[in-house]
């Protein structure tokens, strides 16, 4: 029982976390009922990553956890101890928008912007599994945001376009090689 | 929306998560996916006392087909997608990979666990359905001792299961497909991704025909009957609607429910044989 009460997090009691947040060593002090997605705006000044429902519904909170997306506001902070944690910021790594936001901007496929951070990690992470989707595949993975703005049309339009682009990109590559 | 105060532990092996569990028991949850947990802690349904983290028990995250057996072995901490993202599910367990796209989302099933969903009940959910449908079962782990439930045996009721405070859900295990079995899977719910209204799954072969439903009563049903064929099948399916003691709520009446059983039910059962 010893080893046990070590490694038990009292409430009430903030305790120092390190992860890696879009490829820096960060850390900050949370309790262990804090959310991530508090943890990643409040403590490590990373607001790119917008809080709705606060319960899984809504989507706006996605973040990729080890290169996976997932709620952060499903998520405590000290669940992300030692972990790669990736938000909206680390798309745009030198300032620049990166192909994906490339596209969204070409498709108008934002208008207000609170729930695109979210869409943007879960596009992300889905177009690395699958790089060649169908209209079904990409309405069934955005099933899991909520946008109130633009009808998600020119979304999938702009996921089916960066995803074309990428393969056009990889096939020239390839014969460049040959 | 944010939880009540709890104290934390992370179980870095399954002894670890038995040992807080025995200490803690009615004061302790289980937090593993934390995708169905983790909505009721911020609503403040639920304010336990202590959070055992499994999520990162390394010893409780594993997949396996075992094929003498004939079961996928699915641990406590193992990933719906871990299981979805099998490029063998489809063959392993058809049934499977045919209700994994009605689960919530794809960011949702990142994280959650199939073990969890299992532990947590929902009778809408689709996980447990499925267990039920294909007969598999659910292997629970105290300090004290092991044991394996049935799926019929395990769900008790909405939210409800034979669980005990000091046990967790330490695997559960769904029958690999069997030659001359086909399986079939139909949901309707408000929108894509919601819980079902109704759900249902059947497993056809050349004698039987097994139906399991989901979103009707407590716990998902199933039941077992001959090769029936039409106005029989169809008498089948009316008695099922009405046995399973539908209930209006806020948003779908009992009648619209009856009616969904009949239609879905007919629907799984012909596109399975």
């Amino acid at each position: 029982m010893s080893k046990m009460s070590d490694t038990l997090m009292r409430h009430g009691k903030a305790q120092r976390i390190a992860l890696t947040l879009n490829g820096r060593e960060r850390s900050g002090y949370c309790e262990p009922r804090e959310l991530l997605s508090d943890f990643i705006r409040h403590e490590l000044g990373a607001t790119g990553t917008h809080v709705g429902c606060e319960h899984g519904v809504c989507g706006a909170c996605t973040v990729q956890v080890d290169g996976v997306a997932a709620r952060s506001c499903l998520m405590l902070a000290v669940q992300a101890d030692g972990r790669h944690i990736d938000t909206v910021e680390g798309l745009a790594p030198d300032q620049t928008l990166g192909d994906l936001q490339q596209a969204f901007q070409r498709h108008h496929a934002l208008q207000c912007g609170f729930c695109t951070a979210g869409i943007l990690m879960s596009c992300a992470d889905y177009l690395q599994r699958v790089p060649d989707p169908t209209e079904a595949q990409v309405r069934e993975m955005l099933s899991g945001h909520i946008c109130r703005c633009t009808g998600y049309t020119p979304i999938v339009a702009a996921v089916l376009d960066v995803a074309a682009r990428r393969r056009a990109e990889a096939s020239t590559q390839e014969v460049e090689h040959a | 929306m944010k939880p009540a105060p709890f104290d934390y532990l992370r179980a870095m092996t399954a002894q670890d998560a038995l040992d807080a569990l025995a200490q803690y028991g009615e004061d302790a949850r289980v937090l593993a996916g934390g995708q169905s947990l983790m909505a009721v802690l911020n609503m403040r349904l639920a304010q336990p006392k202590v959070l055992v983290d499994i999520s990162r028990t390394a010893e409780l995250d594993a997949v396996r087909a075992d094929r003498q057996a004939g079961q996928l072995v699915v641990s406590a901490a193992a990933t719906q997608g871990s299981v979805e993202w099998r490029s063998t599910l489809a063959d392993e367990t058809p049934l499977l990979a045919m209700a994994f796209p009605h689960i919530s989302h794809f960011q949702i099933r990142n994280r959650g666990t199939v073990c969890g969903s299992i532990a947590h009940a929902d009778p809408s959910a689709e996980l447990p359905l499925v267990l039920a449908a294909l007969g598999g079962d659910v292997m629970l782990r105290s300090r004290k001792r092991r044991r394996t439930l049935a799926a019929q045996d395990f769900f008790q009721g909405m939210l409800m299961t034979a669980r005990e405070p000091d046990e967790l859900v330490e695997a559960v295990r769904f029958p690999l497909r069997k030659a001359g079995e086909r399986y079939a899977f139909a949901e309707f719910s408000a929108r894509h991704g919601d819980f079902a209204i109704v759900a249902c799954a059947a497993v056809v072969t050349d004698e039987s025909i097994r139906i399991a439903v989901g979103g009707v009563a407590d716990r998902p049903v199933t039941e077992l009957w001959p090769r029936l064929q039409g106005d029989d099948l169809r008498g089948a399916l009316n008695d099922l609607s009405w046995k399973l003691n539908a209930q209006d709520d806020a948003h779908i009446s009992a009648k619209y429910r009856r009616n969904l059983v009949r239609q879905l039910g007919w629907r799984v059962i012909e596109e399975a044989k």
